[in-house]
């Protein structure tokens, strides 16, 4: 069966990738503000969905060739690493270390390994969603 | 407002209750995350509900609002988002293998006897 | 500052994510996962020897203060059971590797379960009451993983039951939470046992007591809630049979006994006479379903709902000696249900079946099978060298003492029963006729017997080394029983 949504598909092409700056916008903006890992990865997530539904399950497959249950082993390794590494320096589990930096043009940031943990989160999240949905999804 | 969330808590307890028990499986699982949508209430109500301003260094507040009970949302809500999930793809699966969603049909001997 | 402690979290946690990315090459795979196990047992019986010689051992993670932050603790009690988990899962791995299956292997059967070590073991080490919430919940849906994993239709019909339970059973964790939080506002154990001895005796603080009891008794299996576990332990095959056996409800009882030895002393006269009673009617309830199968794996299966009641008569009991019995008894019924579970899967292979009436005259072709299966009844059933022996002396001692003549006089009797219901097993299953499965070749069963014969071992030196091993299990029966020790550990006052 094969439905014409030129619309949709056509749409998607740019709604795709607002989506996913958006998501990375929100991933970022999590250090301040409302915002994070999880929710910037469920929005990726949200956009490759979006994807699925515009076309096909074997185009997506093409297009992001990356086995999801690996993905989502990366962010644990991400996760679990930035949280174990803080034992290396005599420090607790999960202690997190920050300090600014001035580069030149962008004024004052904030350098954090809190980052590196939610990067994990974002992949942990992105994997494990993208996992569900191709499982049951395949099938059909 | 604590009195209304409890009535509130009470009336989505009652409808995850009679969805439970219910013989679809389908339903059984919407019961369940009505059930944790509940909890998570629940939760929020127990920490007491908003007393001051947002729990931030350097905001000068006379009186905070307790930022705990909302961490321990956060948290239950991944993890309710998880077994929803391994619940629909096991019900998908069984679906699929028993060719019924009907817990009543559902029944085997198997281990039963 | 000791990062030990993490460590037994830490192993199983990276050995799981580095097995993700091997999960279609099986031999890599089953050497990272040994290698994996073995360390984590050396991490834990290392952690386990300083909490001996040093006194508890805490960390508060990300550096926050005791009572703000999330807190593992490890004492006396908590790092025993990490280093009988630790066994256990090394044991069943070896098991594993020869008869779980090809299929299993590449389906992430490996990784599945370091996440289930981890839950089991962050379970016990946990010193926060929502942290044990977070670690109940990855042993569970590991387990529900394993349970599910090989999708035969046995299987998934009672994975749905399974998880429908506890998803009920983790809401009602998290509802007795937060009442708890509502009225002393602190979710660290230590604190939390602080501000309940400082409110006293109130309504309110006996309620959550009981909601306690029945959310750790679903996972734990006590009377009116074991409903759940003969029909979904029944469903996978042995080595997952084993873990669950040994350890899931086990975390249960754990969690029963920690709360209820650092929390709720206050209304003694009616938690614990309530849990006292449960344990008693666990117990015969236990008893009757163990007599009363014939097969084999139900019968094992009402033998863990009986060791469940005996240890919680123990702690019910609450006197250091009890809690010793019960401690000594917990280990020990760890360790013997695991080979119980790991023989009769073995028993099972050989017959095709796991009813009884197929069974018989084993003995002549797997002498081997059957006289370790005999140790491990007789060890079960607490005959005196070996370990189910002193765990119950105490236990039914104490129950004397403390004029409870009814209940201790159950728990003594039930070991009786529980020898006779093992006992069937081996003479309808060992001795007698052979069956059409003598005509069969003789199956392969010496790699599969080597990890029942180590648990075996373990479980015959723990009863021999009794002696030894007393001021061990005593020093944790004394942190239960004073909780000072461990709000001070914890709390650094």
């Amino acid at each position: 069966m094969k439905t014409n949504n030129l619309i949709l598909q056509t749409a998607t092409k740019v709604l795709v990738f607002i989506i996913l700056l958006f998501s990375v916008y929100m991933f970022f903006a999590g250090h301040y503000e409302p915002g994070g890992g999880f929710i910037g990865g469920l929005m990726a997530s949200g956009a490759i969905v979006l994807l699925l539904i515009a076309y096909d399950i074997k185009t997506v497959r093409k297009i992001l060739p990356f086995n999801f249950i690996k993905v989502t082993a990366t962010g644990l390794l991400f996760s679990a690493g930035t949280s174990a590494g803080a034992l290396f320096f005599d420090k607790p589990l999960l202690t997190h270390w920050f300090t600014y930096v001035h580069p030149p043009l962008l004024g004052k940031m904030s350098l954090h390994t809190a980052v590196l943990f939610d990067t994990g989160v974002f992949l942990v999240v992105v994997g494990v969603t993208m996992t569900i949905i191709q499982t049951i999804g395949e099938s059909e | 407002m604590e009195i209304l969330m409890a009535f509130l808590i009470g009336i989505i307890f009652m409808s995850a209750t009679y969805l439970m028990l219910s013989k679809s499986l389908l339903r059984i699982i919407v019961g369940t995350g009505l059930l944790s949508h509940g909890v998570h209430l629940l939760l929020l109500t127990m920490g007491g509900l908003k007393t001051g301003a947002a729990p931030l260094l350097g905001q000068h507040a006379e009186a905070y609002t307790d930022p705990l009970p909302q961490a321990l949302i956060l948290t239950a809500i991944v993890i309710s988002f998880g077994i929803t999930a391994l619940f629909l793809v096991v019900a998908y699966r069984s679906y699929q293998e028993l060719g019924t969603d009907n817990m009543e049909l559902m029944r085997g001997k198997e281990g039963n006897e | 500052m000791n990062s030990l402690i993490t460590l037994p979290l830490l192993i199983p946690f990276f050995t799981a994510i580095i097995l993700i990315f091997f999960a279609k090459n099986i031999p890599v795979q089953r050497w990272i996962a040994t290698i994996g196990s073995v360390l984590t047992i050396i991490a834990a019986i290392s952690l386990a020897t300083t909490v001996y010689t040093n006194g508890i051992q805490t960390m508060n993670l990300s550096n926050w203060e005791a009572p703000f932050g999330i807190t593992l603790v490890s004492d006396m009690l908590s790092a025993l059971l990490v280093v009988t988990t630790s066994l256990i899962a090394f044991v069943c791995l070896l098991y594993s590797f020869k008869s779980i299956g090809k299929e299993r292997e590449k389906y992430y059967y490996y990784p599945v379960f370091f996440f289930l070590i981890l839950g089991v073991n962050g379970a016990f080490t946990t010193g926060d009451i929502f942290n044990m919430f977070v670690f109940f919940e990855v042993m569970l849906m590991a387990s529900y993983v394993l349970l599910v994993l090989g999708g035969m239709k046995i299987q998934l019909r009672e994975t749905i039951k399974y998880l429908l339970v506890n998803v009920i059973s983790s809401a009602l964790f998290v509802i007795a939470v937060g009442y708890l939080y509502s009225i002393v506002g602190t979710l660290n154990m230590a604190h939390i046992s602080v501000r309940l001895h400082e409110l006293g005796q109130s309504g309110i603080v006996t309620v959550i007591a009981v909601l306690f009891l029945i959310v750790f008794g679903i996972k734990g299996a006590i009377f009116p809630l074991y409903f759940w576990l003969p029909g979904s332990y029944y469903a996978p095959p042995a080595p997952v049979m084993a873990l669950f056996g040994a350890l899931l409800t086990k975390v249960g009882v754990y969690s029963i006994t920690r709360t209820y030895t650092l929390f709720f002393t206050q209304d003694v006269g009616y938690t614990h006479e309530l849990l006292e009673i449960l344990s008693i009617i666990t117990i015969v309830i236990g008893v009757i379903g163990a007599i009363a199968y014939s097969d084999v794996k139900k019968i094992i299966i009402y033998n863990i709902i009986v060791a469940v009641g005996v240890i919680l008569f123990g702690v019910a009991t609450l006197t250091t000696e009890a809690l010793t019995g019960s401690i000594f008894y917990l280990i020990h019924d760890m360790i013997i249900k695991a080979a119980l579970f790991l023989l009769i899967g073995i028993m099972i292979k050989i017959a095709g079946s796991s009813n009884l009436k197929d069974m018989g005259g084993l003995i002549h072709r797997y002498p081997g099978l059957a006289w370790t299966y005999f140790i491990a009844a007789l060890t079960l059933g607490g005959i005196p060298p070996l370990s189910g022996f002193m765990g119950k002396v105490l236990i039914v001692r104490s129950g004397f003492e403390a004029g409870n003549y009814w209940g201790a006089g159950i728990v003594l009797l039930s070991s009786l029963f529980v020898l006779f219901s093992v006992m069937k097993i081996f003479i309808n299953g060992f001795w007698g006729e052979a069956r059409e499965y003598s005509q069969k070749e003789k199956q392969p069963v010496k790699w599969l017997l080597t990890a029942p014969v180590i648990l075996t071992i373990c479980a015959v030196l723990y009863g021999l080394g009794t002696e030894a091993i007393y001021p061990i299990i005593s020093t944790a029966a004394e942190t239960l029983s004073n909780p000072e020790i461990y709000i001070k550990a914890v709390l650094k006052e």
